[in-house]
């Protein structure tokens, strides 16, 4: 009742055009994994299930698909970790600096991914002297997905206020008791939804990854990368693309469902 | 342990911050800051080794050639447009989803609007590149009604980027009309406002920091892309080019890192002017 | 007050880190009037045993492991002959090839000769001892000893193949056929906003080449030595192409997509891209045209930090061999470098189109080198472009 019927229809209209706009490109991208053509002629002139087979039996797909698994975990693992300190440390004090801190949580995220991307590999060639491999995607994942988490537990606590806290404080519960207790079980969906969009984050990174990334590791998105071109291969990276489009129906709805109503869960924040 | 941590609120932040600023505060803004001594430096062009004497060339070059005047602006404006389509495009849903959609619904619309992201980068700009192509989608579809499709340019790249950023866009504008109380627009028609106006002038603007919030993704992404454009973009080059091309070209890494700077610097004044409107809370 | 210390303290501690890091440990060179030194390394004197594992960095379709066509796999029986565990990483053009090995994770790179010296010099490969390379010895006399591919006599790698850039058109659209590079390059073609041309600064070769025979008077006697005046009146034709081009095109995708749909009718290719194509029944048609191409000639070469220099020198002679040389060289679309490759060809008359051996034909490619200041053609009396500034001129082509 609070917006007028005709608004309504405009709105419903809008957005119906809009997931067709979103998804149009998908259903070709679907379309495209059964086109003989190799080179994706249009319209398809024959349909072929080769491709699905060929990607069933790519064991490089399957490899890249297993290292970006673990790096997306590792990665949130850690942002997660770091998120939830610094969104405390800036909730619950005051300090001077505070929004530069905060400035500097968005950086990662905020500047140009290029730019993120030659800055760390310089960094930890140079400067660190590391080989690039597993680790360093991993911790170049873990710099821009702090943010996520941060501003999700941020904007959590902000809601919440202190007071929970405090009288479990006064009730005599140590430091690290209330924050097992009380602060950890109220932040747990905004964790879950900072996590989730981390993960999403971390799997589908190409630009800073193709900097941070050795020789020996590859991450699904190297993988499409490199396989791309490879004109035998590019059907059979739009079967992984398609597999995954449908695939991460799965993890979204459970992070949904696990977070309680759409407020508290991923719109806490972002 | 955690009587002393309560009675020092100092100490607590102190070991609650160390470990995030730790990396973020010394190592990223350590790798930044080498990155740009970098630019500093001259390169024996021969051979991509860096000499370390200190130089102005880099930036010399810059802003003398006309060539990358030109394409900084064009970067600019493609950022600015895609933010602008996505803003517009991202706002009825996420009211749509916020206000007027059953929970049930609502649901359902964030998993479709999140599971594009999963798609690989790279296959959906390659999805448009055949849209786009001459005797593709796009063309079958318009036609019929006396037009063509754009091609590969300017326009087709604004297009898939602001395809590919759309998600980031409206995901921070529903959160943001989400929590605005319905209470709000119930008395605003309650005033006698029609569904326009309460749009204008109280839906709007308390959306707003969320709309600013989200444009610093879609800004941020289009500054520093390189992929999209090399696929559908045709001719044109952006600012995100010239810094791979010379990353790799004779790998001069000192006049990559001077352009580099530029996206930088547009950014941090965005984030400063963007502050006062309280978007970095929305994101 | 914390904040702002910690914040100056990372500022300064960025400071003195940044004066530690960004800097090659790989020898001095200097650039003293366009002369190069070459780094003094090493070359292996005997072979030992196979590391267990090589790292391979290649042009596309070089290093094929049965993935993609799983009758074109000549990996995985070198892996079993060897024991090498090969991990094979493509590129796209010569200069990412030179990014991507300087990062030093690969133990031995197909280069090409727009590549090769910048590598030597630099100190990322050393030479190649070709007594430890059996294959060695049947590689066309023509392609050893080359300028891009040894310094003073030693060699620096082991010769795969070599090949021309061609000039491909779409057979249904584009009629007469075309036997002259100024399809490409004469304003007001019939076929403008369908052009495409090769997205990488070594292109202003293939204009130069196009000036050598349209426009005498410029005095270009070798298309990679210009000087600056010669350069700007090629840039000035690539500009003017530039109007009449759709794409520029560095990844094979790119291109095969766009002749499949139309979006381009003619430019510059790969033989190994036009069989692609008319594999799926595209009309296109290639000839080298009459004045002669730019080409490009490629080297396997051997990082000189690598830890597997054992299964570098045992992939080399791998791939040199007649047979294997064979099979990539009809898989690519390429000339084999192997003399006694031509017998192990399924194809009869691959090796005649291709002018597999034929010295004469292959000295009418200008191959990729890399553009330096001491100018290629001979010319003492002015200094000539060099690569970076190619490579500016390329950004200021395409605009």
């Amino acid at each position: 009742m609070t917006l007028s019927r005709g608004m309504r229809i405009v709105l419903v209209i809008f957005t119906v055009l809009a997931l067709v706009f979103v998804y149009t490109p998908l259903a070709l991208v679907v379309l495209n994994s059964f086109n003989t053509s190799r080179a994706f002629a249009w319209p398809p002139t024959d349909l072929t299930l080769q491709w699905w087979e060929a990607a069933a039996a790519s064991q490089g797909a399957r490899d890249a698909l297993w290292v970006s698994l673990q790096v997306a975990a590792l990665a949130t693992l850690i942002s997660l970790v770091l998120g939830t300190m610094a969104g405390l440390a800036l909730q619950r004090h005051r300090f001077f600096g505070r929004s530069s801190v905060s400035l500097l949580i968005i950086l990662p995220i905020a500047l140009p991914g290029i730019v993120t991307g030659i800055a760390l590999n310089n960094a930890f060639r140079t400067i660190f002297g590391w080989d690039l491999g597993f680790l360093t995607i991993v911790v170049a994942h873990a710099t821009f997905c702090i943010v996520t988490v941060f501003n999700n537990v941020q904007a959590r606590l902000r809601r919440l206020g202190g007071n929970l806290e405090e009288a479990s404080m006064d009730l005599g519960a140590g430091t690290f008791t209330t924050f097992r207790l009380v602060t950890f079980p109220m932040l747990r969906s905004a964790l879950l939804a900072g996590g989730l969009l981390a993960f999403g984050l971390s799997f589908d990174e190409i630009i800073v990854t193709t900097f941070t990334a050795g020789a020996q590791e590859q991450t699904l998105p190297i993988w499409i990368f490199n396989n791309m071109f490879r004109p035998n291969q590019a059907p059979v990276v739009n079967v992984v693309a398609a597999v995954l489009v449908l695939a991460s129906a799965i993890p979204i709805y459970f992070a949904q469902r696990l977070s309680g109503s759409t407020n508290e869960g991923l719109t806490g924040a972002r | 342990m955690s009587a002393i941590l309560h009675r020092r609120p100092g100490l607590r932040l102190g070991l609650l911050l160390t470990p995030p600023m730790l990396w973020l505060g010394v190592a990223y803004l350590g790798a930044l800051g080498a990155l740009f001594i970098t630019s500093l430096w001259g390169q024996n062009s021969f051979t991509g080794e860096i000499e370390r004497s200190w130089t102005l060339d880099n930036f010399r070059d810059l802003f003398q050639l006309e060539v990358y005047r030109t394409i900084t602006f064009r970067t600019l404006g493609i950022a600015a447009l895609v933010t602008i389509v996505d803003a517009a495009v991202a706002f009825p849903i996420a009211l749509y989803m916020a206000k007027v959609a059953s929970p049930r619904v609502q649901r359902l619309l964030v998993i479709a609007v999140l599971m594009p992201l999963w798609a690989s980068y790279l296959v959906k700009a390659f999805a448009w590149r055949g849209m786009l192509s001459e005797g593709g989608l796009v063309a079958w579809l318009a036609v019929p009604f006396g037009l063509d499709s754009p091609g590969y340019g300017l326009t087709a790249t604004i297009i898939t980027l602001a395809y590919l950023w759309l998600p980031y866009m409206i995901i921070p504008i529903f959160a943001g009309l989400e929590r605005l109380p319905d209470s709000l627009l119930e008395a605003s028609s309650d005033l006698g406002a029609r569904s326009g106006h309460t749009m204008r002038h109280v839906v709007l603007p308390l959306a707003f920091p969320a709309l600013v919030a989200g444009s610093i993704f879609t800004f941020s992404l289009s500054m520093g892309d390189y992929i999209a454009v090399r696929i559908v973009g045709g001719t044109n080059q952006m600012l995100g080019n010239v810094v791979y091309d010379n990353v790799g070209a004779a790998n001069n890494l000192p006049f990559a890192a001077a352009v580099a700077t530029i996206p930088v610097v547009v950014m941090l004044f965005y984030l400063a002017a963007v502050r006062r409107t309280g978007a970095l809370d929305n994101l | 007050m914390r904040k702002i210390s910690v914040l100056a303290g990372a500022c300064a501690l960025a400071l003195v880190v940044a004066g530690c890091g960004s800097s090659g440990d790989n020898g001095t060179t200097t650039t003293a009037g366009g002369e190069f030194e070459v780094p003094d390394l090493p070359m292996l004197d005997s072979l030992g045993e196979n590391e267990g594992e090589v790292s391979i960095l290649a042009w596309p379709y070089y290093a094929e492991d049965g993935t993609a066509d799983p009758a074109a796999d000549w990996v995985t029986p070198f892996e079993k002959a060897t024991g090498c565990e090969a991990s094979v990483k493509y590129f796209q053009t010569s200069d990412e090839a030179v990014t991507l090995f300087k990062t030093g994770e690969y133990d031995v790179v197909s280069a090409s000769g727009d590549a090769s010296l910048r590598l030597i010099a630099s100190g990322d490969v050393e030479p190649v001892n070709t007594d430890l390379v059996e294959s060695y010895a049947d590689i066309y006399p023509f392609l050893k000893d080359r300028e891009w591919n040894s310094i003073d006599g030693q060699m620096y790698g082991v010769p795969h193949g070599y090949g021309a850039n061609v000039l491909m058109w779409r057979t249904d659209i584009v009629k007469p056929a075309p036997t002259s590079w100024s399809a490409v390059f004469e304003p007001d073609s019939p076929h403008a906003g369908k052009i495409t041309a090769y997205d990488n600064a070594i292109y202003i070769a293939d204009a130069a080449l196009y000036l050598m025979n349209t426009q005498p008077d410029l005095g270009i006697k070798h298309p990679y030595a210009l000087d600056e005046e010669q350069l700007q009146a090629a840039i000035d034709v690539l500009k003017t192409q530039k109007e009449m081009v759709s794409e520029y095109w560095s990844d094979y995708l790119k291109e095969e997509q766009a002749f499949t749909t139309g979006d381009t009718v003619i430019g510059t290719t790969w033989q190994g891209i036009a069989n692609f194509l008319k594999g799926e029944k595209v009309k296109v048609e290639s000839i080298l045209p009459e004045e002669g191409s730019t080409g490009w000639s490629d080297t396997w070469m051997v990082g000189a930090n690598s830890e597997s220099k054992n299964c570098a020198y045992a992939w080399m002679d791998h791939i040199a061999s007649a047979e294997v040389n064979a099979q990539v060289a009809e898989y690519y679309g390429e000339s084999p470098a192997n003399s006694k490759a031509c017998d192990e060809i399924t194809d009869p008359t691959f090796c005649e189109s291709y002018h597999a051996g034929d010295e004469a034909y292959a000295d009418q490619i200008w191959y990729w080198t890399t553009p330096i200041e001491k100018c290629l053609d001979g010319r003492t009396d002015v200094k000539c472009t060099d690569y970076s500034r190619w490579t500016q001129a390329w950004t200021e082509v395409k605009g």
